[in-house]
């Protein structure tokens, strides 16, 4: 009997081992469709080296080396070497790069530090004939506020600000609240709050704009600032704690349960193996701040052609796609858009309806008086 | 002879002038100077500048206030260091010389890992799903709110510098005799006389230099209060890092502020010394 049985055993371990193996090439295939490869570049003869590094500087997380992996593409591609650094703040790139201690050839910063730096005369015109890619890009993101004439930078990602909340903790209805809902002491505790004063300070007086009372997120006016500071100072004992990057781990535990922060990041926070599939996001109705990173080339380059070749190169629609994928912050780009996932391309959370966008307001360069001002009172705020 | 063993130090001359003398002639620079160069006050007014129009007075000052605050986690931090050490140190310094050695590794073993890391440990340590509430959670008792607030900051900071602490307060205590103890003790003091009359003035250069190596870093720290506590109140480190990286970067007033720190620190340990000078009866210590 027991030999029979193990005989038997063997035979049902041994047909699944074939079963199995048979089925290998079958799922790499599947998985292959899956995956989908963008563009084979690899495949591509690689070009001569050419000696030349360039140095780009970007946000954290901020573009695909997953999918496409970017970076190796350009250089298998063009020969040319990237080093590749990132920063976690507009103003630590600005105050690194003011201070003369590096030198980077493209950098990717936002909206108001663009034209901070265009008035500080750091960035150099770019030579669009050698970006011609920049067709691709939506003419709704050409000419903006912050570079007018658009001859410095080409847009790469664009947002809006909102409010990242816990469905198992927080009460539908009290998001009627917009803003207020920072605010709101049944949540005492549990709220994180942005750590840079411009944000908290912009978040604030949208909450404070209320019916024929506006406040801008560019005001200059001292008492408006002044209201804000107030506003923040009350919203303090609530606050669990200030943080910019840790809100991801603080929210995806349950530690937090409400935070204000960039829709795009949903892709980090809200993902559902690796994030918290409890979290959703929604935009105020007070209104918001509707941001814009763009490519730049820092004056100071010596190799402005092979930085304008690595801009062009992240406007291939191809490369376009793959880190509007994998970053997960909307993208200017027409021909990335129309390929990307339906599923992301219509979900409100990465790419927010003509109702929000009417409502949200873009940073603009704020004058060194108000920039002191506002961090003054950011100092008082948490002293 | 004399001549040539001063050559020894070149290196660490050559380091020190470099890398701390010619940095502080740099921060007294930006001190003293406005942008275009020219000598001023400015700055260092900067910090004590208040308006009592607006209500405020010097002692909530934002730069002031700050200050104090980090003086006061700095205290408590040396202090709380101190009474966790010395009966430490003590304990080791009258073990036989393998255990001393194993203790002496296990003190140092922290510091291999970056503190960066330790600290980030902690935070998951003390956090509300962490190990310490999990513990607590085994005996019924609620979850208790530790990080974010103060209490987590000077958690922080003294299992960071602990180290600090005990090292030089072990190096001084094993260098008192068996025989200096077992005389006192003939001479018919009991526990507390020959703690009072001979372990501690024989301690002092120890505890000085332990108090010095845990107060100077855990006032002038950064990071810690923003990964602990929440980033609520900032550590005038923190302060002094968003006067170079922040949104309206001032290097004057943050090198006026890095100076003040310095002199404050430095008078709190000239009167640490002078506190003490009556009690020490050795010279001395080993150099920091």
């Amino acid at each position: 009997m027991k030999r029979w049985l193990a005989l038997l055993l063997c035979m049902v371990m041994v047909l699944n081992l074939t079963a199995c193996s048979s089925a290998v090439p079958e799922d790499a295939t599947e998985d292959e469709a899956e995956d989908e490869v963008i563009w084979d570049w690899e495949s591509l003869p690689a070009a001569e080296p050419t000696g030349i590094t360039l140095n780009v500087y970007n946000w954290g997380e901020y573009i695909d080396d997953e999918i496409l992996d970017v970076n190796s593409a350009f250089t298998h591609l063009t020969g040319i070497e990237v080093n590749y650094k990132t920063f976690d703040s507009n103003e630590n790139m600005y105050a690194l790069l003011s201070s003369g201690a590096a030198e980077y050839d493209v950098v990717i910063p936002s909206d108001y530090m663009i034209g901070k730096m265009i008035e500080d005369d750091m960035l150099a015109p770019i030579n669009f004939e050698n970006v011609p890619n920049y067709t691709y890009i939506d003419d709704e993101f050409k000419n903006l506020e912050y570079d007018p004439n658009n001859t410095y930078s080409v847009p790469y990602t664009w947002g809006v600000v909102g409010i990242f909340y816990n469905t198992k903790y927080v009460d539908e209805a009290d998001l009627e609240q917009g803003w207020g809902l920072l605010w709101d002491e049944k949540y005492s505790g549990r709220i994180l709050m942005f750590n840079n004063p411009r944000d908290a300070f912009g978040v604030t007086a949208k909450y404070l704009s209320d019916g024929d009372k506006q406040i801008s997120l560019n005001t200059t006016d001292e008492t408006d600032l002044w209201a804000c500071y107030e506003k923040l100072k009350e919203q303090k004992p609530l606050v669990q704690a200030y943080v910019m990057d840790q809100i991801y781990d603080r929210l995806i535990n349950n530690e937090a349960w409400i935070a204000p922060y960039y829709n795009g990041d949903a892709c980090i926070i809200m993902d559902e193996d690796e994030g918290n599939p409890d979290i959703d996001f929604f935009v105020p109705h007070q209104g918001t701040n509707k941001f814009f990173d763009a490519m730049c080339i820092l004056k100071t380059t010596k190799h402005q052609e092979a930085a304008e070749a690595y801009i062009n190169f992240m406007c291939i629609p191809e490369v376009a796609l793959a880190n509007a994928e994998y970053i997960g912050y909307a993208t200017p780009h027409t021909a990335a858009r129309e390929m990307l996932d339906e599923e992301m391309c219509n979900d409100p959370v990465y790419y927010p309806n003509e109702e929000i966008l009417a409502r949200s307001e873009v940073y603009v360069t704020l004058p060194e008086e108000t920039t002191r001002y506002v961090s003054d009172l950011w100092l008082k705020l948490k002293r | 002879m004399k001549k040539k063993s001063g050559m020894l130090a070149a290196p660490f001359g050559i380091w020190m002038a470099l890398f701390t003398i010619v940095p502080i002639g740099i921060v007294l620079w930006f001190a003293f100077t406005d942008a275009n160069g020219q000598f001023t006050f400015d700055n260092v007014r900067e910090i004590f500048a208040f308006d009592p129009s607006k209500g405020e007075t010097l002692w909530n000052d934002s730069f002031v206030s700050t200050i104090l605050y980090s003086l006061w986690l700095g205290f408590l931090t040396t202090v709380i260091s101190l009474v966790i050490a010395y009966p430490l140190a003590f304990s080791i310094s009258r073990a036989t010389e393998r255990v001393q050695l194993t203790m002496v590794m296990l003190v140092m073993l922290p510091m291999w890992m970056n503190f960066l890391l330790r600290t980030q440990a902690i935070k998951s340590l003390l956090s509300e799903s962490g190990l310490l509430n999990q513990f607590l959670g085994l005996f019924g008792v609620g979850s208790l709110e530790i990080l974010n607030t103060d209490v987590a900051i000077v958690i922080g900071l003294v299992y960071d510098f602990l180290p600090f602490m005990i090292l030089p307060l072990y190096s001084v205590m094993v260098k008192i005799g068996k025989s200096e103890i077992e005389a006192a003790q003939d001479l018919g003091a009991n526990v507390f006389s020959v703690f009072r009359r001979v372990v501690l003035p024989l301690s002092v250069p120890g505890i000085l230099n332990g108090i010095t190596m845990v107060f100077v870093p855990s006032v002038s720290t950064f990071v810690i209060s923003t990964l602990l506590g929440g980033s609520k109140r900032m550590m005038i480190g923190d302060v002094i890092e968003s006067m170079f990286v922040g949104e309206a970067p001032n290097r004057g007033v943050g090198s006026a502020l890095a100076l003040v720190l310095m002199v404050l620190i430095l008078i709190c340990m000239a009167v640490t010394r002078l506190a003490d000078k009556s009690e020490s009866t050795e010279e001395g210590g080993f150099a920091l």
